[in-house]
């Protein structure tokens, strides 16, 4: 499984809790979808850190890196 | 305070019978449980039933219900207390009329005899009450101006059945109840329903402020049912404020607050308070220490997880006060243990675990030999203490210069968790709370993003569910969504754009989450529960009215919340009080259903496959996957958090009140029964004894 597969799995299984899988666009917003709350953020970088083995610091914690599937994807190619 | 019960049939549908009121009455024992009354009109063209479940409080001796006026041509049963009876007694008797006891009930039936509906205006009190007039043979129902004491009532098989609590109303034959989706979906957005709707489609709840009268024929004297409205909360337009000078309106504050507490002490039994540790209930409580020579005892909620208690507070005052305090302490067990008890009293699904542990202090207030307490809530509505009010206000601040790097970070001074972001840096602030940002002409700017928030939620919901709410939505003309026309039931003000900002969320708060939600599912059913009546000085109708003509900034003062309270009550209190910031009052969710990551036994029953398909609201794949992840993870985010309350409640409601409603018995012959029999000539029958 790749690495916008397991982020896409992660989130329908835990922000989505959909079963038909992520069913959003890899660039869609996923705060002003409402996918992930303001509090969410912290669930899913926990997450991205356990998976990928990888440490997000405090300065790469934003939107620019987080907020779609598609960014998460591009970040943790960058760590990695 | 009591508990109200009625069936109205002008149809033919045969008489009623006094068991059908009895049983009714043995759903809401626990709003006395001193004494009951059961009043009944059979009638060649219509049959009535009253009965009341009577908490004595006033006239301990005399005030036994159903209460008639002098020629027995006017009957009430009243759930409340009015505050101001001594002196609309005094008016009364001036007037000619006269009482045969010395409560507040019959005053209420006289003031209705001298004024019709217009009496409601008249009266300084929380109140459901029923009034059948014999000779006019129309029955008036009414509630109180807040919503603190509730009415709810159906009309199924020719009759108009009516009580104090949904579970009296099921219990009367021939009526049912299913979940209504366009309700859930408004709890699962507003954390309630909107009156009138109810969680169930055939119940309605009279409004807040509203009364109601059936005629005879089964309908109003046009053929409709008489409805009127008596009371709105109202703000003057922005900038007319009449109240503008801090130290005068300070003076006034604590000059109405006394006068509301004298009035609310009124009682032939001990009053109490609740201490929460914050600032409305210390203020509440130092005030009543100046009313009273006794000593006054106190009572406050601690929790085991630190993360929630404020008991350090509760100390604090209830020292500096000399009051006899006394505390529970809650854990994550006990709101696991009583939640399934809370949603029966509630009669809604909730989003929190609040009133759970209101739940435990109302049973430590009454073991303890109180049966009435004051406290604090109507001071956040009408002097503004919530943070969604603050954070409206930064908002409407950032949306005029949108690129500000510095306006959206006043943020991280109202939510912790916001304090708590790694490093700080405020992207993730800009892009949540960015959302929307220029819509500063929506009435319901305040709300929009909280409502959006927890309308997350909502991707619990199955298929029919969506279904159904899409289908209401057609139905419904002129509104975007069912969750918009709940706004639309709400029926805002016509000049409500004229009023400032903070008077428009005010409002909202008011209209929605004050009557539906705290004082009703916190409040009454908590209470009344153990058979405890609260009474709430800041929604005496002189000190909301006076709030509401107050400048903003005499209420919030930049971001400072409550800050004319806070000033007025300076030197009554603790400076570490009105100093400390604002704790919402919260309960712990997850941690009180899944203890060690494993499920209580009847949140599995609750969640099983075959139980969500019963109640056919939520997909259980989808709530599978949230369970998984409390049982993975050991704690779950505030959305998660709320839709689990959610889930959890919407199915102990199905459970109890749809799927498995329980007829209770009748009420036994030990109980003190009052039973009245008309035939609408002279009385049949007055008897202590069950008929």
């Amino acid at each position: 499984m790749n690495t916008s597969e397991r982020v896409r799995n992660f989130l329908a299984e835990n922000f989505l809790l959909d079963s038909n899988g992520f069913t959003l666009d890899d660039d869609a917003s996923l705060l002003e979808k409402g996918v992930v709350d303001s509090s969410g953020i912290l669930e899913l970088t926990a997450f991205i850190e356990e998976a990928f083995g990888i440490e997000v610091a405090d300065e790469e914690l934003v939107p620019d890196n987080f907020d779609s599937v598609n960014r998460i994807t591009a970040y943790v190619k960058s760590k990695t | 305070m009591c508990g109200i019960v009625g069936t109205l049939s002008c149809h033919g549908g045969g008489p009623v019978e006094a068991r059908t009121v009895r049983r009714m009455l043995a759903a809401i024992r626990h709003r006395g449980p001193d004494e009951f009354g059961v009043y009944l009109f059979n009638h060649q063209q219509c049959s009535l039933g009253l009965g009341n479940a009577r908490l004595s409080i006033i006239d301990l001796a005399g005030g036994q219900q159903p209460i008639s006026n002098e020629d027995g041509t006017k009957w009430i049963v009243f759930n409340g207390e009015i505050f101001n009876y001594i002196e609309l007694r005094k008016q009364l008797e001036g007037l000619g009329h006269r009482m045969a006891t010395d409560c507040d009930t019959e005053v209420v039936l006289h003031l209705f005899e001298q004024y019709g509906p217009e009496c409601l205006e008249h009266l300084n009190g929380q109140f459901a009450l029923a009034i059948w007039d014999e000779t006019a043979g129309e029955l008036f129902l009414a509630r109180d101006r807040c919503g603190i004491r509730p009415l709810y009532y159906t009309r199924q098989a020719g009759r108009l059945v009516f009580a104090s609590e949904i579970k009296a109303i099921l219990a009367h034959d021939g009526v049912s109840a299913e979940l209504d989706p366009v309700a859930i979906d408004q709890v699962f957005t507003y954390w309630s329903a909107i009156s009138p709707r109810t969680a169930f489609g055939q119940i309605r709840s009279l409004p807040p402020g509203h009364w109601l009268t059936v005629g005879r024929d089964g309908e109003g004297r046009d053929g409709e049912v008489g409805q009127g409205r008596y009371f709105r909360v109202a703000f003057p337009a922005a900038g007319s404020e009449p109240h503008r000078n801090l130290d005068t309106a300070a003076d006034q504050l604590r000059e109405l607050l006394i006068d509301a507490i004298r009035l609310r002490l009124r009682a032939d039994v001990p009053v109490g308070a609740y201490l929460s540790g914050g600032l409305d209930s210390s203020a509440i409580t130092a005030l009543t220490h100046r009313c009273t020579s006794n000593r006054l005892e106190t009572f406050s909620i601690a929790f085991t997880d630190k993360a929630f208690d404020e008991s350090d507070f509760q100390w604090q005052m209830a020292r500096h006060l000399g009051t006899r305090h006394h505390l529970i302490t809650c854990s994550h067990a006990d709101i696991g243990r009583v939640f399934p008890d809370v949603v029966r009293h509630a009669e809604t699904p909730i989003m929190r675990t609040g009133p759970a542990p209101l739940f435990m202090l109302s049973e430590l207030v009454r073991k303890q030999g109180f049966k009435v307490v004051l406290t604090g809530e109507g001071a956040d509505e009408f002097l503004a203490g919530y943070n969604l009010f603050k954070e409206a206000k930064v908002r409407r601040f950032w949306a005029r210069q949108p690129d500000s790097a510095g306006r959206p970070a006043l943020l991280g001074r109202l939510y912790q968790y916001i304090a708590d972001l790694p490093s700080g840096n405020i992207a993730y602030l800009r892009k949540f709370f960015g959302q929307g940002l220029a819509e500063t002409s929506s009435p319901t700017y305040s709300h929009d993003l909280r409502w959006r928030n927890t309308g997350r939620t909502k991707r619990l919901f199955c298929e029919s569910m969506q279904t159904a709410i899409a289908r209401a939505a057609e139905d419904s003309s002129g509104a975007a969504g069912p969750s918009e026309r709940g706004l639309h039931e709400l029926d805002l003000p016509g000049d409500f754009d004229r009023l400032s900002p903070l008077a428009q969320a005010q409002y909202l708060e008011a209209a929605i989450f004050l009557p539906e939600y705290l004082l009703s599912s916190q409040g009454d059913r908590m209470g009344m529960a153990h058979s405890v009546e609260g009474r709430f000085p800041f929604l005496d109708h002189r000190v909301i009215e006076f709030c509401g003509r107050l400048a903003p900034r005499l209420k919030l003062c930049g971001l400072n919340e409550k800050h004319l309270l806070k000033h007025a009550m300076r030197e009554m209190l603790p400076e570490v009080v009105c100093a400390r910031r604002k704790q919402p009052y919260r309960a712990p969710i997850h941690a009180s259903f899944f203890p060690d990551g494993k499920p209580l036994p009847w949140v599995s029953e609750a969640v099983s496959a075959e139980s969500l398909e019963s109640a056919g609201c939520f997909n259980p794949s989808a709530v599978g996957r949230l369970v998984k992840k409390v049982e993975r993870f050991g704690s779950l985010g505030e959305t998660d958090d709320m839709a689990l309350a959610g889930v959890l409640s919407t199915q102990l409601v199905h459970r109890q009140f749809v799927a498995d409603f329980r007829t209770p018995a009748d009420l036994s012959a030990e109980e003190n029964v009052k039973t009245v029999i008309r035939t609408g000539r002279s009385p049949v029958a007055t008897s202590q004894l069950p008929v």
